[in-house]
């Protein structure tokens, strides 16, 4: 059988992809969220500190304060990214039975959903509602 | 063609050295994994806050628990030590301190940064 001649050089079917075929883009996601994080984590650390101790209305009407609660979203946003690339790097790493570890991505990838959604619901309940 | 057991196989980890940076290298990511595992922490306390003052106050009294306060204690130690070489990553990703001496340098420098960090906030130092 005669194969078809490709116009396609083959730089052009590598470029961007490496072995796991979708080049650097995890990499680099895992490192902006990285990036992101770390102004963040210190704003939300010094935050839950600072609310160690606090009664329910004092806690909600921390939330509820725009600025704390778009930071809050951010942070939610970024925490739950970057947890799922790592997650999936090392399920990727010692996972080595192909059904399992495609299951394991997945439920991973729809808790991480889940839960990341429920946070954001929290938070703008709280922000809304107060 | 040559059989797997033929080929030459690379030196596994038990022949080296133990050092430093490679434990900092798999707390990296032990730390990574347990702090995936807090999140589901974090979002029962934000719904827990969502749903009204008695879940909030039964959260409350979770966390002021002993195995509340051990894995919260767990969970800054291992946030301060994930945060903190997380950085040295980023650095090392762009080409800074990447020779041995100044990589075993920031490798001690992020032990005592979340060894420090975990004291202070918990009122230990």
């Amino acid at each position: 059988m005669k194969r078809h001649p490709s116009l396609r050089t083959p730089i052009k079917r590598v470029r961007g992809f490496g072995s796991a075929h979708d080049g650097t883009h995890h990499f680099w996601v895992q490192r902006l969220t990285a990036v992101l994080l770390a102004p963040l984590l210190v704003w939300l650390v010094w935050s839950v500190v600072s609310l160690a101790g606090v009664s329910h209305v004092g806690f909600t009407e921390w939330v509820a304060r725009p600025l704390n609660a778009v930071l809050l979203l951010i942070s939610l946003g970024a925490l739950f990214w970057h947890s799922m690339l790592g997650l999936q790097v090392v399920v990727e790493d010692y996972v080595h039975n192909a059904p399992l570890k495609l299951a394991t991505l997945v439920i991973l990838k729809f808790a991480h959903l889940v839960l990341g959604l429920a946070a954001v619901y929290a938070v703008l309940r709280i922000g809304l509602g107060a | 063609m040559n059989s797997p057991a033929d080929r030459p196989l690379s030196p596994h980890l038990q022949v080296y050295r133990w050092t430093l940076t490679m434990t900092l290298s798999i707390l990296h990511r032990v730390t990574g994994v347990t702090l995936s595992a807090g999140l589901l922490l974090l979002v029962s306390w934000l719904l827990a806050a969502a749903d009204g003052p008695e879940r909030y106050a039964e959260m409350q009294g979770f966390l002021d628990g002993p195995i509340g306060m051990t894995l919260l204690i767990g969970w800054t130690f291992a946030l301060a030590l994930h945060f903190a070489n997380g950085i040295r990553h980023l650095f090392w990703d762009m080409l800074i301190g990447l020779d041995m001496p100044q990589a075993r340098a920031s490798g001690w420098a992020v032990w005592a940064f979340a060894i420090i960090l975990t004291a202070a906030l918990w009122g230990l130092a």
